[in-house]
């Protein structure tokens, strides 16, 4: 550095130097904490600014159409001369083909982990995870095809009064679909199950499966909880399947082998272009998105209060 | 009962054999390639405690988990040589041995108390409901017996349906013996029980292993000479997979016959 600091006595030197040398970290890690900081709040204001501008756009629609039409209305015509704005044909699609795929995903899925966590060995599980993670990363617009063309064939053999679009079908392979998230999820927390718990189990005579089901299950029941509610976040909000191989008529049913709109079909098919910017009809998709939001967060927050109240304590 | 010419006889030998719970013959045991255990032979006494001591590493849990074939849950893991169980002569190591009826017959406890996330009630009756039993007459009695033997009783008898997790440390490994015993075991083991646990809790489960001895068999490892020296009545000090000295635990640690034994006893080593 500059040469009179070598003349001066070296514990005064090196005391400022430290000094000095500390501030300059300090702003350093004052820097990085703040960068940090900002890429950590960037998901927070992203959320907010796609709920703030959902909210936004749903008050133009609501101010044209009242509250009470849209949650008691029971047709959903935005685009016919004769509109009505009743949410519940599309929100009967959506809890409708959502049903079927848990019924489907949450068996299976609780099944597959089951086995992998407890019983598989561990050559097979390594060799069976892959496959399983595949099977999640296949497009949904697949999976939609495959309902179309293969599913809904095939269920027509047995079903021979099934129509050619059917929630029914959309809802098996979307389920079908679902599997690997559920499974890896519930895998998982039932793997961190201490061992310790599980031998006090073997300990005692019990078999594996008792001890998978009275045991581990119930210790990792808060892990398994959120698998279920991602399962079900995942089928609510799961658009292209149900777009393909449902059919797009919003239908106000509860009955699985018809066809009908979900939330999400209809929000697809309107953004297609169809509609004018601005017009009522193209305002009907941020309310129906906030409608899906809104049931997504309600599951979310359910699953929240799951987890606390059946937090694992080992 | 028949006369017979040999009645002066037959007596001693019942008791002999009365005497023993079970006997290791030529016990091997490999984590692999690895030898844990070599070549032990030793007998359980009957209604006694065993205390099995050594440094780390030396075996003795791996010995105790040989009793009720835990090795089993991992793969690569063998036995060589038996344990005999009496009164009924089985070997426990056989092949054809179901490691299930094992567990069913000697149960254990183990380092860390390990409560299932369940009811205290439900924790106790675990090991009859995987035995298959409803009768919730039957359960009753059995849970409350077992938790009394466990002196937990008192403690817990107003908060049955209450989670396990709620009990303290002391209290967890208690109700962890409650849940071995309900199933009336004729060998019980323990893998240093008080090792989590502080003194206080400590002096109540050696109380305990002390009272049990009237009921059934019991075997326990433990890293406290001390605490071998006041639960036992047998000791095996083991060392490098290998059972150097078996006696009365008064021997043991008043004048061992083996160097390594006083050694490790008087603190040089260890």
């Amino acid at each position: 550095m500059r040469s009179p600091v070598i003349a001066q006595p070296p514990e005064e030197v090196s005391g400022s130097k430290r000094l000095a040398y500390r501030y300059r970290r300090h702003l350093g890690e004052r820097f990085i904490e703040t960068l940090l900081f900002l890429m950590a709040f960037a998901s927070v204001a992203i959320t907010i600014a796609i709920v703030a501008m959902l909210v936004k756009e749903s008050f133009i629609f609501f101010e044209h159409v009242s509250l009470w039409d849209f949650l008691t209305d029971t047709q959903w015509t935005p685009l016919f001369d004769d509109a009505h704005y009743g949410i519940l044909p599309l929100v009967s699609g959506t809890v409708v083909s959502s049903a079927v795929a848990l019924l489907v995903a949450i068996p299976l899925g609780t099944i597959t982990a089951i086995y992998l966590s407890e019983f598989a060995p561990f050559g097979v599980r390594e060799a069976a995870k892959p496959f399983l993670e595949l099977l999640g990363g296949v497009p949904t617009v697949v999976y939609g095809y495959f309902a179309l063309l293969f599913v809904t064939p095939l269920l027509q053999k047995i079903l021979p009064e099934l129509p050619g679009f059917s929630l029914l079908s959309a809802g098996l392979v979307m389920g079908i679909m679902i599997i690997p998230y559920v499974s890896s999820m519930a895998e998982d927390a039932m793997r961190a199950v201490p061992m310790n718990l599980r031998e006090g189990s073997y300990a005692m005579g019990a078999t594996r499966f008792q001890t998978a089901i009275r045991v581990v299950m119930p210790a990792a029941f808060s892990g398994i909880a959120a698998a279920y509610i991602l399962g079900i976040s995942r089928a609510v909000g799961e658009t292209m399947v149900v777009a393909v191989a449902a059919g797009m008529q919003p239908n106000l049913t509860w009955n699985p082998m018809e066809p009908a709109a979900t939330i999400t079909a209809y929000i697809v098919q309107v953004s297609l272009g169809d509609l004018p910017h601005g017009s009522i009809g193209y305002q009907t998709i941020f309310a129906a998105g906030l409608t899906l939001l809104l049931l997504t967060l309600t599951f979310n927050i359910i699953g929240h209060f799951l987890r606390k109240r059946y937090r694992e304590v080992y | 009962m028949v006369e017979n010419p040999d009645e002066g006889h037959a007596p001693l030998v019942e008791a002999n054999t009365a005497r023993y719970k079970s006997e290791v013959r030529s016990l091997s045991f490999y984590y692999g390639a690895f030898s844990a255990l070599k070549n032990i032979n030793m007998k359980l006494h009957e209604k006694q405690v065993t205390a099995l001591i050594g440094p780390s590493g030396c075996g003795k849990s791996t010995f105790l988990r040989c009793f009720n074939r835990m090795h089993d849950l991992y793969p690569g893991n063998r036995y060589v040589g038996e344990i005999i169980l009496y009164p009924d002569n089985v070997n426990i190591l056989s092949r054809d041995v179901d490691p299930i009826e094992v567990r069913m017959r000697i149960s254990m406890v183990f380092q860390k108390p390990n409560p299932f996330p369940k009811s205290i009630y439900e924790n106790v009756a675990y090991g009859l409901r995987v035995r298959g039993i409803r009768q919730r007459a039957i359960l009753d009695e059995k849970v409350e017996e077992a938790l009394r033997d466990a002196a937990l009783w008192d403690e817990v008898k107003d908060r049955l349906n209450q989670l396990a997790f709620n009990l303290s440390g002391g209290q967890q490994q208690r109700l962890c013996i409650a849940r071995a015993l309900a199933t009336d075991p004729e060998i019980l083991l323990f893998d240093e029980p008080t090792s989590a646990l502080d003194p206080i809790a400590t002096a109540s489960i050696e109380e305990l292993i002390t009272d049990l001895k009237d009921k059934v068999t019991i075997l326990i490892v433990t890293h406290n000479m001390q605490q071998a020296a006041r639960v036992s009545d047998y000791t095996a000090y083991m060392y490098l997979g290998e059972l150097i000295e078996f006696d009365v635990t008064d021997t043991i640690f008043i004048k061992p016959k083996n160097k390594q034994t006083e050694d490790y006893i008087t603190g040089r080593f260890g």
